[in-house]
């Protein structure tokens, strides 16, 4: 064979290889992005479970603690801003003060006995305790994805695929100074 | 210095002949992570190494006492594809073995299957962590069984089931629990099911080689009378004779340690895995000591568990055949030690991530 159609063949190779690579990185990048879309969209999913929940144990509680007034009116109200809220923030802030709240609810309930012996509370209980852990988890998920991508997107050689179809960093889920003031109070009870 | 050869860490290292390993007390669960799958890698490339080394070098042995002209004449070539055909063969086996089955296994220990209704809080914990993992929710099982044990099956997270004993179910608190059953899920997660079946059809394939050569060995070749009258032998003679006698010599030597080495390499491996789901476990809760206080729990625990045996044992998330528990600090234990397990979750919680 030639030396020009030798060269020719290995440039050839060469650039089949070079070709696979890429595709491989942008697959790979387009995957992680997507995860994190779908991770973000999980976190609602839990979210909504609440909103079904709270109605159901606000009945059970007032069964047993019926003057117990201003903490179901507290839990209520914020269930249905929590519900209507638009946008991350207003979300965000929202959900904070129903938790605040749902707290409160469940601290009331402790001087209750024969309500903490009912079943039906405790069942209510574990699905509510259940649920905002999976916020938590949904929202660790996600930031754990959003990392990988990231990693993935500003490492060597992802950065130069990514550069070159314009794929941009995703942001993680934080709660500004506010929103985590508010989470780390503890809740009030008054009897 | 017999001590210092049987202690796991170091057969870690000498299983593969490296002593560069560094070892230090990893700070974070992502540095846990990191070190074992290394670990993994390495070891698992070494067990593939060795089962072609031995496949070729057996593989040789049998044809050698088959047709003794053809193997003093065989070429580099032919030693290779030799070596090939031994890989082959336990890829197709292996392939096999990963769609037969988990139901098996499942069957086998007497485990039912629980729905959201039957146990809300187990349900409940084992969906919080599909939702950390960002994987689909795996079948839950119960084993009325009053030993302490719990493990998961599954070829990839799409088709995984987890089973815990009544025994640890009752013991646990919502945390524990949490903690055990991310250490499960984690064995899916990271494809150690998958990982154990390649182990375990590798050394399946050099158990065969050696029982196939030592059989050839005591019988001798059943139909050679035809090539030991073939014309080429006068011509190769002496040299062709010397070949096939060291052949032969390596052949028994390999056959006789291959399966052991081949035992412990894996084993080294199972207990990196441990270590592995252990440190993911901790990625999904973020909470070292609920796993910690699960194992103390475990660790203090007498009961053997009544369906496991050598052969499953490794899918549980402690030995389940109590006196090998006892005898952890050797190289034919499948888990690491308990002792060490809890030391390095508990190091991390010095230095949260």
């Amino acid at each position: 064979m030639e030396p020009s159609t030798v060269v020719l063949i290995v440039v050839g190779v060469v650039v089949l290889l070079l070709l696979f690579i890429v595709v491989g990185i942008f697959n790979g990048l387009v995957s992680k992005r997507v995860e994190t879309q779908n991770a973000w969209s999980q976190i609602d999913v839990q979210l909504k479970r609440r909103y079904d929940l709270i109605p159901n144990l606000v009945e059970t509680v007032k069964g047993y603690a019926s003057h117990e007034k201003e903490t179901f009116e507290r839990v209520t109200q914020a269930r249905n801003q929590a519900f209507s809220a638009r946008g991350p923030n207003e979300v965000a802030a929202a959900e904070n003060v129903l938790s605040g709240a749902l707290k409160s609810l469940f601290a009331v309930a402790e001087a209750y006995p024969e309500l903490k012996a009912n079943q039906n509370f405790l069942g209510l209980q574990e699905e509510l305790t259940s649920t905002e852990n999976k916020v938590g988890f949904a929202r660790q998920h996600y930031n754990d994805s959003v990392s990988q991508y990231n990693t993935a997107l500003m490492s060597f050689p992802g950065n130069i695929v990514g550069g070159m179809f314009a794929f941009k960093p995703a942001e993680f889920f934080e709660l500004d100074a506010a929103q985590a003031a508010a989470i780390r109070e503890a809740p009030k009870v008054k009897f | 210095m017999w001590g210092f050869a049987t202690n796991p860490a170091c057969s870690e290292y000498l299983a593969c002949g490296l002593g560069a390993l560094v070892h230090f007390m990893p700070t974070t669960f992502r540095d846990l992570v990191a070190q074992n799958k290394r670990n993994s890698v390495l070891l698992v490339a070494c067990m593939v190494l060795f089962t072609f080394v031995v496949g070729m070098v057996l593989g040789l042995a049998i044809l050698a006492m088959m047709h003794p002209d053809m193997a003093a004449h065989i070429s580099w070539q032919r030693s290779l594809g030799i070596g090939a055909i031994a890989a082959g063969c336990s890829l197709m086996l292996s392939i096999l073995a990963y769609y037969s089955g988990d139901s098996f296994i499942l069957t086998v220990s007497g485990a039912r299957q629980i729905k959201h209704a039957d146990d809300p809080e187990l349900f409940n914990v084992v969906e919080e962590m599909a939702i950390a993992a960002g994987v689909p929710m795996p079948e839950v099982y119960l084993m009325d069984d009053p030993a302490l044990n719990a493990f998961a099956t599954g070829r990839d997270p799409q088709h995984a089931s987890i089973a815990i004993t009544t025994g640890l179910r009752s013991i646990l608190s919502r945390d524990e629990l949490q903690g055990v059953l991310a250490h499960e899920m984690s064995h899916v997660r990271n494809y150690d099911i998958r990982l154990m079946l390649l182990m375990a059809v590798l050394i399946g394939t050099i158990v065969m080689l050696s029982d196939v050569f030592w059989q050839m060995l005591r019988w001798g070749p059943n139909s050679s009378s035809s090539s030991r009258s073939s014309g080429s032998s006068k011509d190769s003679g002496k040299g062709g004779g010397a070949f096939v006698l060291i052949l032969i010599v390596v052949a028994v030597l390999l056959a006789l340690i291959a399966p052991l080495l081949a035992q412990i390499i894996q084993l080294a491996v199972s207990r990196q895995r441990e270590y592995l789901a252990d440190a993911s476990a901790v990625e999904l809760t973020r909470n070292p000591l609920g796993l910690a206080n699960a194992l103390r729990k475990i660790a203090a625990d007498g009961h053997d568990l009544k369906s496991a045996n050598r052969g499953t044992a490794h899918l549980f998330i402690a030995n389940p055949i109590k006196k090998f528990e006892m005898r952890a600090n050797s190289v034919f234990a499948s888990h690491p030690p308990i002792e060490d397990r809890i030391a390095r979750l508990e190091a991390l919680v010095k230095s949260p991530v």
